[in-house]
């Protein structure tokens, strides 16, 4: 299905691709350092004490002598914890500051994602664009930089942003807006998903994001902004779609549909995947889907539209033209 | 009072001139305020749930096996982890530690009972209903007249998934209510052993000479109190919000969802260390037995653990890292949650010199502590790893935390619960149990938790969120999920051994004696089982290992403390 087996797709925190998702990676490296040491020192005293002073078979049966403690052993395992401690402190403080306080450029991309249970709202306020689980951001490079600084909020229950290998989570709660930026470094496609619990379908929210050069960002940019024609032989299809409850839910520009509980289908053709990430985007895809959504996707809110198989096949057709 | 033993209903090999009938016996059980039968009760109702979610887990596991694997429904799944983690911690650890407590203490500091018996069998009826509560949703959760469902919030039921707008029907409300009773109950209990602890101490027993199991219990308690009562807040402004229409968490109409956040883990996280430090007095009992030496440190081992309880209370929103806190908030409990990790190194440093130069046995109650020790260290380094918060913005709410907790709660706690199993069992029983199968039972199960939970780290380092019902092939999260699974089998071998040896002991098992370990504290120096009185005379002590004074009479420990 959707997964091929690319290593590329493989979510994995240890290769890192935008600048946050670096700056974790290398603190994570440091700790992993400290913490292997920690392991391998207090590890080895366990299993020492352990084989070393196990009870012979020939043992006398005599108690073992008897010490009750040592203030200087005791203060030396107090102190080098501590000292651990500041070291790890510090390195934390630094890189939770070049994270979360980055000042922002103003050629960076403005991006603002909506949760949604259970899809990804995703605009551009600045471009005018709307589109749903598949975010879309240029490339960034240090002779021109374009990082994409994120406005996350929820339109329901908390939602949790995670796309491993450009930056960490955060959370989108409801009555709030947070923050965070991401630096690709590299064009191609990365996956990710919702990482708080949102609901019954929490397994399946997933959020593509595609990471292109300036210029392929720029034509997507266009497309998107293209008005979407109705061709003639599909108008039919259109009708159906309009006179149908899709309008309550759907916003749709150039049409009365102008719902906001589920994603905008201005272009949806141009999206890789429906029902975020429940299945591949195809016009027998789109037909299945439309037919039964609980069937990919059990307790999605989209309900089965119960179309005669002639006006599904119609308003299929018209959907299929929405690049 | 029926003025039968504890064992005399477990032990048929006990003969009294008339034989009770059944329903006496269940009568005497029913209405019983002994401490010793009432934690009997506690731990074997921990122990009755334990399999219940243990079973709860092997579903999930065998769902996840395989990508895009249908054995359960996303609502089924959804309501398993819900019920599995809120049955262990309230259902299972709260139960279990609570049992242990109500048994132990009272013969450890020499007195006949708690401080107030009949509060005693108050608080575990209400924790029992509390619990009972929770699973009637599976009939009762969407009324009467509807099908039954369970919870499916997650066991810390983050607003606003919790609002009658997202959870409708009454599985939330039985969650909440059953948490809330139960609650209660630990509260009754708590306040119960922190008056027996610090007002029926026997003759000679100061503060400084009490056996480090009634520190860390008095600890735990003192915890209890503190933490239930923001569990209880939360819980009584959620049914408000669900029944009288006010809005504490509901955000729909200008709620906080962060507020329940707040409100759960200052609860939540300090809840985490009611929960191990009885693992840490287990430890702290069987590791000098085993090792046949004094306890290392006693001054600074109660230093420590008074240490913990005040660190744990200012680390709660280390859980809140993703929710968008400030730099300087996320820095102070990045700070705070590091100095944790001191004061619980140390103790593992005491245990290890308890051990060293001591002649160590390795039965199957040390087996499991020397396992715990292995474990926390690595649940103590992963811990590390989440407090710091850029790499805990990666691994919050992935696979990897998953696992740190398990290596928390599994290998730390329940490891040192098996191990008290066998080595109080005994003196509970007057049977010991069967010392082959309880080596079956840790070797499996030491192999199968590290199979599952060793392999549970890497799918959340490959970006696996926890709480998925399913996923595709092809995320590289396949082979290291089937593991997991297969890890389930050996677990599952092993607590069949385990509850083999208890059935098996009760009945078959050699008489234990009253000391069998050659131990040190009071609980060993009356009968196994103890008489409803526990001590013919009030014990004296002058030490903090009285029968180890009696056992060397020429050189007792009060000459060295």
């Amino acid at each position: 299905m959707l997964a091929a087996a690319d290593p590329n797709l493989i979510p994995s925190i240890f290769r890192p691709e935008s600048v946050p998702a670096h700056a974790i990676h290398e603190l994570s490296l440091f700790v992993l350092a400290v913490t292997a040491g920690i392991f391998v020192v207090v590890f080895g005293l366990i299993a020492y004490a352990t084989f070393r002073f196990r009870r012979r078979p020939d043992d006398d049966g005599r108690e073992p002598a008897q010490i009750y403690g040592s203030n200087p052993v005791e203060v030396a395992w107090t102190t080098v914890p501590l000292l651990i401690v500041v070291v790890l402190s510090l390195a934390t403080a630094r890189v939770i500051q070049q994270v979360q306080n980055a000042p922002k450029p103003a050629s960076a991309v403005d991006v603002e994602l909506v949760g949604h249970q259970w899809w990804w709202e995703i605009r551009y306020p600045k471009l005018g664009i709307v589109t749903a689980n598949e975010l879309h951001v240029p490339v960034s490079s240090p002779g021109r930089p374009m990082p994409t600084f994120l406005d996350l909020r929820s339109a329901d229950v908390i939602h949790s942003f995670w796309v491993p290998r450009l930056a960490g989570k955060t959370d989108l709660v409801p009555n709030r807006r947070n923050h965070m930026w991401i630096e690709p470094q590299r064009t191609g496609l990365f996956i990710g998903q919702c990482a708080e619990y949102c609901g019954t379908q929490h397994a399946k929210m997933l959020l593509r994001v595609y990471v292109h050069t300036p210029e392929d960002f720029d034509r997507w940019v266009r497309e998107q902004k293209a008005p979407a024609g109705v061709p003639p032989a599909v108008a039919p299809g259109r009708r159906v779609f309009e006179q149908t409850a899709c309008v309550n839910c759907h916003a749709l520009s150039g049409t009365i549909a102008d719902g906001r509980f589920g994603p905008d289908l201005s272009h949806l053709m141009s999206r890789e995947t429906l029902g975020a990430g429940a299945l591949t985007n195809s016009a027998a895809g789109l037909k299945d889907w439309i037919r039964s959504p609980d069937r990919f996707k059990p307790g999605v809110l989209m309900p089965a539209m119960n179309l005669p198989e002639s006006d599904l096949d119609q308003l299929v057709a018209y959907l299929a033209t929405l690049k | 009072m029926n003025s039968t033993s504890p064992s005399a209903t477990l032990t048929p090999a006990v003969e009294s001139d008339s034989r009770p009938t059944v329903l006496e016996i269940l009568h005497s059980w029913v209405v019983t305020v002994d401490h010793k039968k009432l934690g009997l009760m506690y731990i074997s109702y921990g122990l009755l749930f334990f399999v219940v979610a243990g079973l709860e887990a092997c579903l999930m596991r065998f769902q996840l096996a395989f990508p895009n694997n249908t054995l359960v429904s996303p609502q089924v799944f959804n309501q398993l982890f819900t019920l599995h983690g809120t049955t262990m911690v309230f259902l299972v650890g709260m139960p279990i530690l609570f049992g242990f407590a109500n048994y132990l203490v009272p013969l450890m500091i020499g007195a006949r009972d708690l401080a107030f018996p009949r509060l005693n069998a108050f608080g575990f009826w209400l924790s029992a209903f509390g619990g009972i509560l929770l699973y009637f949703s599976l009939i009762g959760g969407m009324g009467m007249t509807g099908a039954g469902s369970a919870p499916d919030v997650g066991w810390f039921a983050y607003s606003p998934l919790t609002a009658k707008a997202f959870s409708r029907g009454h599985s939330t409300d039985y969650w909440t209510l059953g948490i809330l009773v139960g609650g209660f109950g630990s509260i009754a209990t708590a306040a119960n052993l922190v008056t027996t602890i610090l007002c029926m101490r026997c003759r000679g027993m100061t503060l400084g000479r009490m056996p480090l199991l009634v520190w860390l219990n008095l600890v735990m308690c003192g915890m209890v109190l503190m933490v239930i009562s923001p569990l209880t807040a939360a819980q009584i402004m959620l049914l408000l919000d669900r029944f009288l229409g006010s809005h504490f968490f509901d955000t729909q109409a200008g709620g906080s969802a962060v507020l329940w956040q707040h409100f759960f883990w200052i609860f939540g996280h300090p809840e985490v260390y009611v929960l191990i430090l009885p693992g840490f007095a287990f430890a702290s009992e069987i590791i000098p037995v085993f090792s046949r030496k004094a306890i290392f440190g006693y001054p600074v081992m109660v230093g420590a653990t008074v240490a913990i309880a005040f660190v744990s209370f200012g680390v709660w929103a280390h859980h809140m890292f993703t929710v968008g806190m400030t730099s300087v908030g996320n820095t102070f409990f990045a700070i705070s949650t590091m100095l944790v990790g001191v004061p619980t190194g140390i103790k593992i440093f005491n245990w290890i010199g308890t051990m060293w130069g001591g002649k160590i046995r390795l039965a199957t109650p040390m087996l499991f502590c020397i396992a715990f020790l292995f474990q926390f260290l690595i649940a103590g380094l992963t811990g590390i790893m989440l407090a710091i918060v850029p790499f805990d913005w990666q691994l919050s709410d992935s696979y990897f935390v998953v696992a740190h907790f398990h290596f928390v709660l599994v290998g730390g706690l329940l490891f040192t619960i098996f191990g008290a199993i066998y080595y109080w069992f005994p003196k509970a029983t007057g049977r010991l149990m069967s010392e082959g199968l309880g080596k079956w039972h840790f070797w499996l199960f030491v192999i199968g938790f590290h199979i599952t939970f060793d392999t549970m780290h890497i799918p959340g380092l490959l970006g696996m969120p926890r709480r998925i019902y399913t996923y595709d092939a092809g995320r590289g999260w396949d082979l290291w999920n089937l593991i997991c699974t297969v890890g389930v089998v050996f677990q599952g071998a092993g607590v069949l051994c385990f509850v083999a040896n208890v059935l098996r002991s009760l009945v078959k098992g050699t008489p234990a004696g009253n000391d069998p370990w050659d131990a040190w504290t009071l609980e060993w120096a009356t009968t196994s089982p103890p008489p409803e009185y526990n001590f013919a005379e009030a014990p004296v002590v002058r030490s903090r290992r009285p029968l180890w004074d009696l056992k060397h009479p020429s050189d007792p420990d009060w000459h060295y403390e």
